[in-house]
Formats: C-alpha cells, sequence, structure tokens
C-alpha cells in the first residue's frame, strides 16, 4: 500500500472554460485527472510531480454522446463502462463497443473515461513500479534516468501505447478535438500519437481533450477488435489490433485498415494490404503481413516470440469475427 | 478541503487531504473498516463499493470526486439484525473463507442484483470479474450469487 503524499492542490472547476484558465496558469504543473484510474495508480509511483490536479469529473460539457448523420461525436468524459454497453454505439461502431467491454475490469470500466483511454500513459515493465523499484535500478529515459533498460541503444523511450481504444479508433478514421485557451484545434488521431513512449502524444499543456469525432461508418463497413492479455477478467494488452474493411454484395474487400498495438509507443498501422475476393488465402496474405510489420519488445513482460507468433492468429480472428454478426460480446 | 456525502444512507462531513483515496476516508477518518485494502492499485476488487449505484474500486477514486454522491459499503447491505440474501446466501454456500475479499464479492454482486435482478450464471461471472479470491476458488461464490439471485 502507497499513499499519496499531499503536496498538491486540487482544483475541481464546473466549466471548461475554468479548467483551461487553471490549464494556463500552470501549464506542465497541472495534471488533469478523470476517471483516475490510470493517473492514480501512477502518482502513488512517484510518475507524476504535479503543483495542481485539476478533476475533470465536474465538466458536464465534456459528457455528451451524439449521433450525427456523418459524424458520432463521444465526449471524453463518456464513460467506458458507456461505451461497451450503449446499444447505438454496439450497432454502429461495434469494434469500439467490443474494445470497451474488454478493457480491464469491471469496476474500474465504471470509473474510467474515453478521455483518460486516448490519453493513457505508456507502460513498460520498468516504469510501472513503486519509486524504490525503479531507484533501486537506476531509473530511466522516461522518469528521472538517463538510459533506456530495454533497447540496445538506450536513447530513446518505446514505452508501449496499451490503450485499447487508441487502435479501434484509428482503424475507423477518428480525429480528436482539443482545447486551449487558443482555441479548439481538430486533429487527427493518427497526428495525435508520436513515436516516444515518454510522452506519445502531442496534446499541449495547456489542452484538454474535449471529443472524439468518428466518421460514421459506411453500411458496408464491417470491423473487428482482438485482444490478447494474462487474465481475461481485467488486464491491460500484451497485444491488440483493430481490423475494418469494406466488403461489397459480392464478397469483394476494399479498403481494409489495420491498426496493432501494445507493441510500441505509438500504435502501428499496417500499410499497402490487398484487397479483392475475401477469401481464406487473402486474409492469410493480411496476416503475414501483420507479422512482418511486427516486433514486440522487452517493455511488456510477455514473451516476445509468442507476441509476434500470436499477430497473425489476432488477425484471423478479427477476420471471422468481422466477417460474422457485427455485435460485440457481452460486457457487464 | 470539507467533502460531504452519503454513507450508507446517513450524510456525512469530513475533512480529507486533497487527492485522499475514498477507502482512506472509509477507514481512517470515518473508522468504517468492512471495506478492505487488498492491492491498492484497482487489481483485486477487494475494496469494491458502490457509488450512486455503480460498483468502484475505492482505492482509486481520490475522495473530492464524492461531493454529494451516495455511497454505500457493506456495512450498509444487512437491515438491522437480518442480513441481505447475498450475505445470507455466502454464509450457506460456503462463500467466504478467509474474508478479505468477502465485502468486495458482497457489493459488485449487490449492484447486479439493482441491475438485473435474476442474472444468468455467465451475468454473474462477467460482473464479478474485477474481484480476485485466493481461497475459494470462485466455485462456491458464485453459487452463492447465482443463488441468492435467482
Ligand atoms: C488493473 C487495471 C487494468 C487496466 N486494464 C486496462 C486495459 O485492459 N485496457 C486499457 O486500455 N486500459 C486499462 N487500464 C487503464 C485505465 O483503467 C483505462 O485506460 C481508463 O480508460 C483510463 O481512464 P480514466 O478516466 O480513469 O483516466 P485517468 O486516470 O483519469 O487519466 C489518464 C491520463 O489521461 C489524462 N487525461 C484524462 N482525461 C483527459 C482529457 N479529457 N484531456 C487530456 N488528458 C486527459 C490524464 O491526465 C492522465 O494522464 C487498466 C487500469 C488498471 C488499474
Ligand atoms: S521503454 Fe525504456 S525508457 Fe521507456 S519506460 Fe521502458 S525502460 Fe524506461
Ligand atoms: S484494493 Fe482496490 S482493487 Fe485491490
Ligand atoms: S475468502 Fe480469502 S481471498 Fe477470498
Amino acid at each position: 500500500m502507497l499513499r499519496i503524499a499531499p503536496t498538491f492542490t486540487v482544483a475541481t472547476p464546473t466549466t471548461l472554460a475554468e479548467a483551461l484558465a487553471l490549464k494556463a496558469t500552470h501549464g506542465e504543473k497541472a495534471a488533469l485527472v478523470a476517471g483516475g484510474t490510470d493517473f492514480v495508480p501512477n502518482l502513488k509511483h512517484g510518475l507524476h510531480a504535479p503543483e495542481v490536479v485539476i478533476s475533470l469529473g465536474g465538466l458536464d460539457e465534456l459528457r455528451g454522446l451524439d449521433f450525427g448523420a456523418e459524424t458520432i461525436a463521444l465526449g471524453a468524459l463518456v464513460g467506458i463502462h458507456t461505451l461497451a454497453t450503449d446499444a447505438r454505439i454496439a450497432s454502429v461502431l461495434p469494434s469500439l463497443a467490443t474494445a470497451a467491454g474488454l478493457i480491464a475490469g469491471p469496476q474500474l470500466r465504471r470509473m474510467g473515461t474515453l478521455g483518460g483511454n486516448v490519453c493513457l500513459d505508456t507502460r513498460c515493465v520498468y516504469i510501472n513500479q513503486s519509486e524504490s523499484w525503479r531507484s533501486a535500478l537506476g531509473y530511466c529515459l522516461k522518469k528521472d534516468g538517463d538510459t533506456c533498460h530495454v533497447t540496445v541503444t538506450g536513447k530513446k523511450c518505446v514505452a508501449a501505447a496499451s490503450n485499447d481504444t487508441a487502435p479501434v479508433l484509428l482503424s475507423l478514421g477518428a480525429c480528436v478535438e482539443l482545447a486551449s485557451p487558443r482555441g479548439v484545434r481538430t486533429l487527427p488521431l493518427e497526428q495525435f500519437y508520436v513515436h516516444d513512449g515518454a510522452r506519445n502524444t502531442v496534446l499541449a499543456a495547456d489542452e484538454i481533450l474535449v471529443r472524439v469525432l468518428v466518421p460514421r461508418p459506411r453500411e458496408t463497413r464491417r470491423m473487428a477488435f482482438e485482444k490478447l492479455r494474462v487474465r481475461g477478467a481485467i488486464d491491460f494488452p500484451l497485444l491488440n489490433l483493430a481490423l475494418a474493411f469494406d466488403l461489397d454484395a459480392d464478397g469483394v474487400l476494399t479498403a481494409p485498415e489495420l491498426v496493432i498495438s501494445a507493441i510500441a509507443a505509438r500504435p502501428r498501422r499496417v500499410r499497402a494490404l490487398p484487397e479483392g475476393l475475401l477469401t481464406d488465402a487473402l486474409v492469410d496474405r493480411i496476416a503475414a503481413l501483420a507479422f512482418d510489420a511486427t516486433r514486440p519488445l522487452t517493455n511488456i513482460n510477455a514473451d516476445v516470440e509468442w507476441r509476434r507468433d500470436m499477430v497473425p492468429v489476432l488477425v484471423r480472428r478479427a477476420f471471422a469475427a468481422a466477417r460474422g454478426p457485427q455485435s460485440p460480446p457481452f460486457a457487464c | 478541503m470539507k467533502i460531504e456525502f452519503t454513507l450508507n444512507e446517513r450524510p456525512v462531513r469530513v475533512d480529507v487531504a486533497p487527492m485522499a483515496r475514498l477507502l482512506d476516508v472509509l477507514r481512517e477518518d470515518l473508522r468504517v473498516t468492512g471495506t478492505k485494502e487488498g492491492c491498492g492499485e484497482g487489481e483485486c476488487g477487494a475494496c469494491t463499493v458502490l457509488v450512486d449505484g455503480r460498483a468502484v474500486n475505492a482505492c482509486l477514486i481520490p475522495a473530492i470526486q464524492l461531493r454529494g454522491a451516495q455511497v454505500q459499503t457493506v456495512e450498509g447491505l444487512a437491515r438491522s439484525e437480518r442480513l441481505h440474501p447475498i450475505q445470507q446466501a455466502f454464509l450457506e454456500h460456503g462463500g467466504a473463507q478467509c474474508g478479505i475479499c468477502t465485502p468486495g464479492f458482497l457489493m459488485a454482486a449487490a449492484e447486479l442484483l439493482h441491475r438485473e435482478p435474476h442474472p444468468s450464471r455467465a451475468q454473474v461471472r462477467e460482473a464479478l470479474a474485477g474481484n480476485l479470491c485466493r481461497c475459494t476458488g470462485y466455485q462456491k461464490i458464485v453459487d452463492a450469487v447465482a443463488e441468492a439471485l435467482s
């Protein structure tokens, strides 16, 4: 049991404007907390040292779910449990509902939010540890140290993006809406994540994620999400992937998107995927491309060869799920 | 920092440190010790309580988020001397051994009861998926909850 030393103040704004003003004043020294399911353990482990913690829970502006003709807008404070159980999400964005239902366990899904998941800190076996554990090893690049224990060169942090909604939202072409005192900018999610495990988003010190905008998928769009984890009931991903493609009445697959994550700092889009009649042979070709594109590291505490070998398996499972009835498994 | 919320249907007012966890506010400030700490990391569910009717982990909830909330702990389940049906079923089925996980399981099951008066066994298992038990092997817990809710 580790206590949180009260070395900071807590602010509970009730409007976005108020929260942004606080961010503008304190910049990097102001930390945001939504559901707290990632932030609180990290705070206990001494990974954050804020001067003020801004609790976003009172910002009702960030709660909406809007199903427009063109775009589905999901507020940053929409709960993971809601994403997993809302009937409209299950019917329009089934892969998102599936991913949400596989995040953590029931209690954490009731506390965690979409915004917290999209902005989740990267994870690594050498960083998600207590302060004394990390100090015994001499720390690392991501916090307080000057080397990386995962890579040979030790020059770059490759802690893993471990958020399950990220690959799905990327596969669906989502954008994020970021508010700051300078205004609101909308950015494709693909530009939001960067290749740096120390900090894998371009969220500026004065910005707050307000909404996630997902283009309404075409009627012909099929999608699926698959995840590998140690305990099916609660764990973070050891590997996850999201698939989306169009399938016409003749069984021809076009515009495939495949995003693989929980490998490196940024979810990876597998490019130049083949199109054509959706046969087992086509699935095998895509599975082989996915295998080639994936090089798991020792940032996650599970055998790297096994994780790599599971990539084509998950791709085949994703195709099987996407070809079947588009209904996410029951989540609670 | 002063906060007010309702605990087991009674209003309470406490002065807490910023980011104090609900678990510590309950156990140390309010001396309501039925809620247990297992991992303190969101992994085991021993600290499960209901906040506005939803089962959540008290070890990760900053108390500051509780202003005006309705909190229910295991102490709020029994009515005077009469055990809650889920508690009674745990007793009859041997659903508790060392007991550290029991309050958390009872609260996760209590949420299921509010939501789904007649759950299937699969729903019981899913609702209890965030709770760990190192003694019972789970079967007796699932039996108890399934029977209490049947
Ligand atoms: C035991 C355990 C298992 C878990 N398993 C999984 C899993 O399987 N898959 C998974 O994806 N996650 C998992 N998580 C992590 C976490 O529970 C979820 O990712 C959750 O969705 C995080 O949301 P939150 O609201 O609690 O985030 P918080 O903890 O409140 O915030 C997370 C981060 O996002 C930032 N943030 C939050 N909201 C905003 C915003 N609106 N704008 C800008 N920044 C913001 C915070 O500053 C913080 O850095 C697990 C956690 C635990 C403890
Ligand atoms: S990848 Fe390297 S620098 Fe990053 S958290 Fe892990 S050990 Fe530290
Ligand atoms: S003590 Fe809260 S989940 Fe383990
Ligand atoms: S009864 Fe001992 S841990 Fe569950």
